[in-house]
């Protein structure tokens, strides 16, 4: 047996020349923010009133959803499923799923007209929307993935506050809150794991349901009576994908050992998940003929292809191999592969097979769109690597026994 | 211990789980079925009679304060060379087209359909769009977050956004001059009309008329009244002499555009059952698996 693994917050300088890189595209990212609230969608979109919806929508959102499914599927894995050998993950892609949600919403306010009326979506909902549905869900979620990650932060925190001057009178009293929060939230944990799967399925679907009130604006390949089905099999199948990304390019970064042996084991469950969602693809391809429009050499045939052949079928041999589950090079590939297939699906059914009734010019991100959504994503990065420096989040060899044992176990996120 | 653990989940499963019930949803407000009476109002558009001559536009953009311009420039036809679609600009545009078999150039004004089952009302996120009793599909600035959900459901494009504005951007369409119509005026594009190219009245008198001038001039019009069936039927009515794709209107079929995403969302929703089933089963799994754990403990 090796050195047993312990979460801790690592300890590795902040900058590396990655970093720079990242915090160069945020930085390019506010700028073109502070435009978009200063001078409206107008300026720094290509958007139209033919094409309301673009990147924004497409990939921040709907893409920024489903590449979230790790937090779901790993806590529903061990918790629900009580596999307890993975528990190692669930803190990692928790904060991962929390972080990615928050992305999700803030994407969202970048495109909202009038984003400081969100607050007159839990108020005044038309519960015949699709997306008032998302709406909620995605709110409701958020919270919940919160609650699930504060935990880590009473583990981080229980024993150690040490706040200087005037607030030193606090000390006592900010401990015990935490604890109390930190007992509470032990007894009543299991509720908010089974809410936030609930919820998450409930999105996940919806979010496929939100294009078919468009009809016949939405290409016949895309507009399927399942597309809610699709989005949920394709999120739960990109769930432990993601959570591989992670895994590997978080111990890369900070030069720790990788959890090939869990991850291989995580890796064994995407092939048939893979397989069940591309089985209901291509079924409801068959029964509704669809396969037609694949004969016509078009954009949509080609990005249909690309996205399942690409995304699906590839990934999924690609997992049913024992090569590929005990290499770090070939499953982190096929781990981009799967993400990739879902990112294409979502890029899709969004932005592809939406074709408006009277187009004048065909849609393309503008920079100012590009430089938002990947300033978005520099930020969530580096977010991550804050807080796994500051949080007990990743699992590494335990260097010591910790002194507080009496503190070791934790809510249900151990 | 393994029988008091399973009470306090319990416990605790019964009460945040009835507070997760009790988050219900506001009620729906999209057209209820009521709101479709035998008195409401509707446009028959003949578009044989039309001759492009813009005033209702002009009389629109009275109506709705919007900038009219200089008014020589509504004379100047090569506007209608153009394909244009109402915008913030313009809430109702005209239309030329040049047809082979037609003598004269066909003008098509267009607007706002004011269907009968609106997709924007049921896509809507917050109820911002309305459908009301006179037949009119209006917007309530009040309410809109600027999601622009309504323009993806939308299957004739019609809802236009003010990208150029930071704050208080609006939906713009048509609405069927709501207001002037409560005060008992015509709407002011009909009003402005010329040569009676719109008739204004009843829905089911103008379907009725749609069909009179069709059986009496087999010639002059395709047996076709668009709007009649389409999306499940919409207030405004289109008679043509040529086929109506040639006019640019989409061919949306004439179910109802709700009708494909309301179903999934009430069954999901109907006493929230699904999800809280949902919820017990993993519950039940989570649950059981906790005491097979607990037994093998003990
Ligand atoms: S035409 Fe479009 S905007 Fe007008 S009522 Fe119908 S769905 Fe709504
Ligand atoms: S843009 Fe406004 S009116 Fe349109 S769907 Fe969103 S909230 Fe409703
Ligand atoms: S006012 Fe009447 S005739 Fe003139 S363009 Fe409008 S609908 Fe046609």
């Amino acid at each position: 047996m090796e050195t047993p693994l312990e979460a801790q917050p690592v300890k590795r300088p902040f900058l590396t020349p990655g970093v720079i890189v990242l915090l160069i595209i945020a930085a390019n990212g506010l700028i073109w923010s502070f435009l978009r609230f200063y001078l409206g969608l107008g300026a720094v979109t290509n958007l139209d009133n033919q094409h309301p919806w673009g990147i924004w929508i497409g990939i921040d959102v709907a893409s920024g959803v489903a590449l979230a499914a790790g937090g779901f599927t790993t806590s529903a894995l061990v918790h629900i499923f009580h596999r307890e050998d993975f528990h190692h993950i669930v803190r990692p892609a928790i904060m991962t799923a929390m972080l990615g949600y928050t992305f999700v919403a803030l994407g969202v306010m970048f495109d909202l007209g009038r984003y400081y009326n969100i607050w007159h979506v839990p108020i005044m909902g038309n519960s015949n929307s699709v997306l008032f549905e998302v709406g909620i869900c995605v709110m409701t979620y958020v919270s919940t993935l919160y609650v699930e990650f504060f935990p880590v932060v009473t583990e981080r925190f229980m024993g150690r506050v040490h706040m200087h001057g005037l607030l030193r009178k606090l000390n006592k009293i900010t401990d015990l809150t935490l604890r109390w929060i930190d007992g509470f939230l032990q007894k009543t944990m299991f509720f908010f794991i089974i809410l936030g799967v609930v919820l998450s399925c409930l999105h996940q679907s919806s979010l496929g349901t939100l294009m078919m009130i468009a009809g016949h604006k939405i290409h016949p390949l895309w507009q399927s009576p399942i597309t809610p089905l699709l989005f949920l099999l394709s999120a739960i199948s990109v769930g432990y994908p993601m959570v591989i990304i992670e895994s590997l390019t978080a111990s890369k970064s900070f030069g720790l050992k990788p959890e090939m042996d869990v991850l291989a084991r995580l890796g064994r469950f995407v092939g048939p998940l893979l397989g069940v969602y591309l089985g209901f693809k291509l079924g409801d391809m068959v029964i509704r003929g669809t396969y037609v429009y694949l004969m016509d050499i078009n954009l949509e045939s080609i990005m249909w292809v690309i996205e399942v052949l690409f995304g699906v079928i590839i990934p999924m041999r690609m997992f049913f191999w024992d090569k590929v589950l005990h290499s770090r090079t070939l499953l982190l590939a096929a781990s981009y592969l799967a993400a990739f297939g879902v990112l294409m699906f979502r890029i899709n059914v969004f932005l592809i097979a939406y074709t408006p009734p009277y187009s004048f010019k065909s849609y393309f991100p503008s920079l100012g769109e590009i430089s938002i959504t990947l300033g978005l994503i520099a930020i969530e990065i580096l977010l991550y690597r804050v807080l796994v420096l500051i949080f007990p989040v990743i699992a590494q060899p335990a260097k010591s026994i910790k002194p507080k044992t009496k503190f070791a176990l934790r809510g249900v996120i151990k | 211990m393994g029988s008091q653990s399973r009470r306090d989940f319990l416990k605790t499963a019964g009460l945040l789980g009835g507070t997760m019930v009790g988050l219900d949803v506001k009620d729906a407000r999209a057209t209820p079925k009521n709101v479709l009476t035998d008195e409401r109002k509707g446009v028959l558009v003949d578009t044989t009679v039309c001759i492009g001559c813009r005033r209702c536009e002009i009389a629109c953009k009275e109506a709705h304060d919007l900038p009219v311009g200089p008014l020589e420039q509504y004379d100047d036809r090569s506007v209608l060379e153009v394909f244009r679609r109402p915008d913030t600009h313009a809430l109702t545009v005209i239309n030329q087209y040049e047809q082979d078999s037609l003598q004269q150039a066909l003008d098509v004004k267009v607007q706002c359909m004011h269907c009968d089952h609106p997709a924007c009302v049921s896509a809507c996120i917050v109820g911002a769009f309305s459908k009301q009793e006179n037949g009119a599909v209006i917007w309530d600035q009040s309410r809109c977050i600027g999601c622009r959900y309504c323009m993806v459901a939308c299957p004739f494009q019609v809802p236009a956004f003010e990208y150029d504005k930071a704050l208080q951007p609006r939906i713009m369409k048509c609405d069927f001059c709501y207001d002037r119509q409560m005060d008992g005026k015509l709407p002011a594009c009909v009003e402005a009309c010329p040569v009676e190219a719109l008739t204004f009245g009843k829905r089911y008198d103008l379907l009725e008329e749609a069909h009179r001038r069709i059986d009496e001039n087999k010639d002059r019009y395709v047996n076709h009244v668009y709007g009649e069936k389409e999306v499940g039927g919409t207030a405004w009515l289109y008679l043509s002499p040529v086929e109506f794709e040639k006019i640019d209107f989409p061919d949306v079929g004439t179910e109802p555009v709700p009708g494909a995403t309301e179903p999934i969302q009430h069954a999901l929703f109907k006493f929230f059952i699904p999800p809280v089933s949902l919820y017990a089963l993993l519950g039940g799994i989570m649950w059981l698996g906790k005491n097979n754990k607990n037994e093998e403990e003990e």
